[in-house]
């Protein structure tokens, strides 16, 4: 093989892998690329993942819509908020436009930044991702991919090709704190997720762990005082809800925030994030 | 002038435009279809690469440098360092202190100690990493106050310099005292034309050198200098600017460049990262800023005190003029008949300090005009009122005890811009993405309180306190191919992106009434032109480029005085001809130059100042430059978050000799003040920079900016050509303190420390 | 983007990433794998030779292809001064890899200046003063023509959202704003 490989489709891009195992998989770039221009990343040998079919386009199912690892963040953002709100809120934020025009889902995923911002939404969301090896598929709640600041448990040789992410009926809200307006890391979000039928909500924080996290204790205190009828809850409970929360954190101090604003800050969002949800 | 984002309208015309007209940039063409060169597009197509080995310590002793196998990679062409120096090791802009190369010590994080030159910048990258330094790491010196006692980290001891600045009754005590301690962060320059250039070996055993920089003669001083070569062995060239506001005053690739390119033979490439570029230049300096404001209890100002540090970094830079005007204009624009004022700017292992668009005076600035606001509420006054009731005057004296003699509308500036209407009160079903934290919808319109903020300020124009400031020109008018004459325009003047190349235009259409101006490429072939920096190159080059017309005008007028048997005192130049004052006789242009082309060449000098006495005393400035400023925010308290709803702007301009250029710089210099306002830091923790990039040095992004509102005081100045003050600095001066009082206004938080963060406001 | 809290130190430290060599570098590992390809710039098909493989497209057009229009002042996607359109998307060309781009048709700022006048958007960015420094204006140029072509009507905060990942350090983006109206009131008036 050469230094770089473009393959057609899955079984090409294996054989590619297994003729230079010690090669770069290379998805929209712009991580990747960022770390090759700082030096910090020299591939000896590339597999472009652009060209796979599997990895393309999304089917919106009953119960969860099934993205290609190839989707764009432009893509969700422009033709999903209506089936994933809150995911299209958190493409509407990863960096540039020109950064939503290339960069995918699968991606990110790949990255595992703790910053990442379509991670707290996929957690929250009890999504699930599908890796391909030669051997054949697994898929892995998202959850328990991501195991620490920039790794997964993607094994050599397999490939990310799919994100299923179920379907909610019920409010969404996608809050990012930054000191900019646009094109910003986020200092902390969160992804606050309702489900009317299951009567449980969701929320998923990024920024303050080295993985995406849920808060399970605010889950299901909140569950238990939502009048799921109305879609209401006491204002104190809402309150409350943001403390759990913030408890549920133990950020760090790092040049874009102290350790004690993230805790302010994601009680403070996630407190919004409820606010908007209840009626 | 236009409105805010609005598009100007224009009236098509036959005559090309003059002075006082919204003139278009002649290089904007090319610089809209990507076809201008900037100094990063040079190429030669045997160059080689170079690249610069920076220090990963702010303080060590270099023990050992072993260059032995980059230099036995294939494709490196040359290893430099120090060694390889044949003339003066160490530079600098004011005082040369800086080694080209460290060699025994390293003072800062991202010190040059090598410079590679390769046939790739991914070799030259891997052979400047194959360089072994072994260090003895020291701990470094980063509290600037330590530093004034602390032992010396240079021979040259660790002051830079201490201004004590005594004013009528320094003891002088009033009826009502406030007083505040202020602190500013370390802001970047930013341009975004990372600092680059080609630089080529000669036949003649000399260098040039194309080279995006604010100054060609003093870069070229310093890299003869430091070559041991003559000055005419060395030629500077200006390549395409991608910006300065006052980060390219300071040398940074040029002598590594012109030392590869003589010790290769080969022209050799050099292009800072974004990353190195923070490494690279000097930034503002932060500051600590003590003040003690006295006044009576009718709001008159009576005595101010102040003792300020500024952390110069490693290397002293322009770090004593920086704090001359910090000390100089403390006290903001008001009449101030008592002062006590101490200034410190220091060396630190921190990295260095220089130029920076308002130069000293925006520091003090937000701290003075914090302190205004203060005395204002301890005197239940309105701040305007207390402004304006102390705003200085023509005739009045600085701190300084020097009297202003030119025109000094402060109490213009503030009531004509209190007077620009306002925005529109937020609406509560506004588009989140107007709100603070934008994209991030943190906010709904409940969460979110209005404020507004003012604050005023001022500097001087062009270098002060002795300094022989002046800008040469040379212009010669001849006849043009087709027949018809041309201007050709001659300066050294650095064209950063201000738009002097128009106005340049404009001085020689005006002055010898020809349609067709020509701009010679800025070189050291011509005399200096003074450094592109202190607002100051309307004034003098702009004076120069005048001076040169009228001495060309001069020899025209006299031959055509001569053919028509005139004297040339009869005479007048108009729209390509020469005609006598009473529009009987005429002789074209054309035919005036048919005897041969005309040539003049001046020098325009300013009034002549003087250094500071022992005292801070002294006329050291030749004109000052203000401006008036209102901001309106929004803020969300909770999260700490800021966005600025409207700036309003009046400034006094003297003279606006191209309107859409002065809007242009206006706007420009605010949005660089909202940056320093709520987001912009080089964060240096233990002389370490921990945010050199784009991601984590946050500039303003166009849903950062709001609409600016401006209005201009034209009151032309005496003793200036065409009375046209310089425009760029008043705009980042004041605003930063507008928008930090307005964020005060809506919080009631005290919000002594620039940048503010989300923590200040929110926790 | 390195966009990582918990390591970021790390990252942004040039000399303390243990990635690197000694001095923040890479080390030399006389590793320099090298691709030849073909790229279809402004309609043309243009040859690239013995490239190495991890040159982003940005280098390649300026260094390689001798179309220095798109301009480098980040490498990482955070300022917009090298955005290029590729496959009709608006992407920034320095985090491109330029080995990878074979099959996609690619304008650049030089493609989109028609018959050697300029086109709409640039007048308007020369006679509204939007040109300052003008380094950040040839990406400028591409993501504001992008944006109009995309969507004639859009509003001032739609406009100012599509160039959020432009930064501009000369102007505080009024002029560029007011170049924007300016072209939409010309087409509309040429519809009109």
């Amino acid at each position: 093989m050469s230094a770089i490989a473009r393959p057609a489709d899955l079984p090409e891009a294996f054989d590619a892998l297994d003729a230079r195992p010690d090669a770069h998989l290379l998805a929209g770039g712009t991580d990747f690329m960022v770390e090759v221009n700082f030096g910090h990343r020299r591939p000896p040998a590339v597999v472009s993942l652009r060209r796979l079919p599997e990895l393309q386009g999304y089917e919106i199912g009953p119960d969860e819509v099934d993205i290609g690892a190839g989707v764009t963040w432009r893509t969700i953002e422009r033709e999903l908020a209506g089936e994933l709100p809150a995911l299209a809120a958190a493409a509407r934020t990863v960096g540039s436009p020109q950064m939503r025009n290339a960069a995918t889902i699968g991606g990110n995923l790949g990255t595992a930044s703790p910053a990442g911002d379509g991670l707290p939404v996929l957690v929250a969301a009890d999504a699930a991702v599908v890796l391909a090896g030669r051997d054949g598929e697994r898929t892995v709640p998202v959850a328990d991919f991501v195991t620490g600041v920039k790794r997964t448990v993607l094994r050599p040789g397999e490939i990310i090709t799919r994100v299923r992410v179920p379907r909610l009926a019920g409010p969404q809200e996608f809050l990012k704190v930054g000191t900019r307006n646009a094109m910003v890391i986020s200092i902390c979000c969160a992804a606050l997720l309702v489900d009317r039928a299951g009567r449980t909500v969701r929320i998923g924080l990024g920024s303050v762990a080295p993985t995406p996290v849920r808060a399970p204790d605010a889950e299901s205190y909140i569950a238990g005082q939502i009048d799921w009828d109305a879609l209401s809850a006491p204002p104190d409970a809402v309150a409350r809800f943001g403390e759990l929360v913030r408890d549920a954190v133990r950020p760090i101090s790092d040049h874009r925030g102290t350790a004690a604003y993230r805790s302010r800050a994601v009680q403070v969002i996630a407190t919004r994030a409820l606010e908007r949800s209840l009626a | 002038m236009p409105a805010p984002s609005q598009p100007a309208t224009f009236t098509r015309r036959r005559r090309p435009p003059g002075l006082g007209e919204s003139v278009l940039r002649p290089d904007a063409p090319p610089k809209v279809t990507g076809e201008f060169a900037f100094s990063s597009d040079l190429h030669l197509d045997n160059m080689v690469w170079g690249k610069t080995v920076r220090s990963p310590h702010p303080a060590a002793r270099i023990v050992s440098i072993d260059i032995g196998p980059a230099l036995a990679m294939p494709g490196v062409h040359a290893v430099v360092t120090q060694d390889d120096l044949w003339g003066s090791r160490t530079y600098g802009l004011e005082h040369h202190d800086q080694p080209v190369f460290a060699h025994d010590v390293v003072r800062f994080h991202g010190e040059p100690i090598a410079a590679v030159a390769a046939d790739h910048p991914e070799l030259a990258a891997r052979a400047c990493a194959a360089i072994t330094i072994e260090y003895d790491v020291l701990e470094p010196l980063v509290d600037a106050e330590r530093a004034i006692t602390a032992p010396p980290i240079h021979p040259d001891g660790n002051v830079f310099r201490h201004i004590t600045l005594r004013h009528g009754d320094p003891e002088a005590t009033g009826d009502v005292v406030v007083e505040g301690t202020y602190e500013v962060g370390m802001q970047d320059q930013a341009f975004l034309g990372p600092e680059s250039g080609l630089a080529v070996p000669s036949e003649d055993g000399g260098v040039e050198l194309y080279v995006a920089t604010q100054w060609l003669h003093v870069d070229r001083d310093q890299i003869a200098a430091c070559l041991n070569l003559p000055r005419e062995k060395v030629r500077l060239s200006l390549a395409g600017t991608g910006g300065a506001f006052g980060g390219r005053e300071d040398l940074s690739m040029q002598i590594h460049a012109c030392l590869l390119a003589l010790v290769t033979g080969r022209p050799v490439k050099m292009v800072y990262s974004r990353e190195e570029s923070f490494f690279g230049h000097v930034h503002r300096h932060p500051a600590r800023i003590w003040f003690r404001h006295h006044a009576r209890r009718d709001g008159t100002l009576v005595n101010v005190e102040s003792r300020m540090v500024f952390d110069g970094g490693a290397y002293a830079s322009s770090s004593t003029a920086v704090i001359a005007n910090a000390t100089c204009f403390a006290a903001g624009p008001y009449r101030v008949p008592n002062a006590k004022i101490d200034g410190w700017a220091v060396r630190t292992n921190n990295p260095p300090c220089g130029a920076m668009r308002g130069f000293g005076a925006v520091q003090t600035s937000f701290a003075a005009e914090a302190q205004m606001d203060k005395l204002a509420a301890a005197l239940d006054m309105d701040p305007l009122e207390l402004r304006l009731r102390n705003a200085l005057r023509t005739h009045d004296q600085l701190l300084t005890g020097q009297v202003i003699i030119g025109v000094a509308p402060v109490e213009e500036c503030i009531r004509a811009c209190a007077e620009l209407p306002m925005p529109p009160a937020a609406e509560p079903d506004a588009d989140l993405m107007t709100l603070p934290g934008g994209a991030g919808r943190t906010a709904l319109p409940h969460n979110v309180r209005r404020g507004v903020g003012f604050a005023v300020g001022f500097k001087n124009l062009a270098f002060s306190e002795g300094f022989d400031d002046y800008s040469s020109a040379r212009v010669r008018l001849e006849l043009g191919a087709d027949g018809e004459p041309v201007a050709i325009v001659h300066v050294a003047t650095a064209e950063v992106g201000q738009g002097f190349v128009t106005l340049a235009q404009q001085i020689a259409r005006a002055e010898l009434g020809v349609g067709t101006v020509l701009l010679h490429p800025a070189d050291t072939q011509v005399g200096s032109a003074g450094s592109t920096s202190a607002s100051r190159q309307t004034m003098v080059s702009g004076g120069a480029v005048q001076m040169a017309c009228a001495g060309v005008r001069e020899v025209v007028l006299e031959r055509a005085a001569l053919d028509l048997h005139l004297a040339p005192a009869d005479m007048v130049l108009g729209d390509g001809e020469v005609t006598t004052k009473d529009g009987t006789s005429r002789v074209s242009l054309a035919e005036a130059l048919r005897a041969g082309p005309v040539e003049a060449y001046r020098e325009f000098h300013h009034a002549p100042t003087e250094p500071l006495d022992e005292n801070g005393q002294g006329n050291a400035h030749w004109s000052f430059a203000f401006a008036a400023h209102r901001a309106v925010v929004d803020v969300d308290e909770e999260l700490g978050l800021v966005r600025v709803v409207q700036m309003a702007t009046a400034q006094d301009v003297g003279k606006a000799l191209n309107p859409l250029a002065v809007t242009g710089q206006i706007e420009g210099g605010i949005a660089q003040g909202l940056g320093l306002a709520v987001m912009e830091e080089i964060v240096v923790a233990d002389g370490r920079i921990r945010n050199p990039s784009f991601t984590d040095y946050l500039l303003p992004t166009p849903l950062d900016m709001p609409p600016v509102v401006q209005t201009w005081i034209e009151q032309p100045e005496r003793g200036v050509p065409y009375g046209a003050k310089g425009v760029g600095e008043p705009p980042t001066i004041s605003s930063t303190g507008a928008i930090v009082a307005a964020i005060r206004a809506a919080t009631g938080r005290p919000l002594t420390r620039i940048p503010v963060r989300p923590d200040d406001i929110a926790l | 983007m390195s966009d990582d809290p918990g390591v970021s130190d790390a990252l942004h430290d040039p000399t303390t990433d243990d990635s690197r060599g000694a001095q923040g570098f890479p080390r030399p590992d006389g590793d320099f794998p090298l691709a030849t390809y073909l790229l279809s710039v402004n309609g043309r098909e243009l040859p690239v030779d013995d490239a190495w493989i991890g040159e982003s497209l940005l280098y390649v057009l300026r260094e390689r292809l001798g179309q220095p229009g798109s301009k480098n002042a980040c490498e990482q996607g955070e300022c917009g001064s090298c955005s290029v359109l590729m496959d009709g998307a608006l992407v920034a060309s320095c985090c491109v890899l330029a080995a990878d781009a074979v099959d996609a048709t690619l304008t650049t700022v030089e493609g989109l200046t028609g018959g050697g006048g300029l086109s709409d958007v640039q007048r308007a960015f020369v006679e509204q003063g939007a040109v300052q420094c003008g380094f950040c204006i040839p990406g400028m140029i591409v993501a504001v023509t992008d944006l109009l072509d995309r969507s004639p009507a859009a509003s001032e905060l739609e406009m100012r959202e599509a160039i959020s990942g432009n930064l501009c350090r000369c102007t505080g983006y009024g002029r560029i704003v007011a170049a924007f109206h300016q072209v939409q009131q010309e087409r509309a008036d040429a519809r009109a």
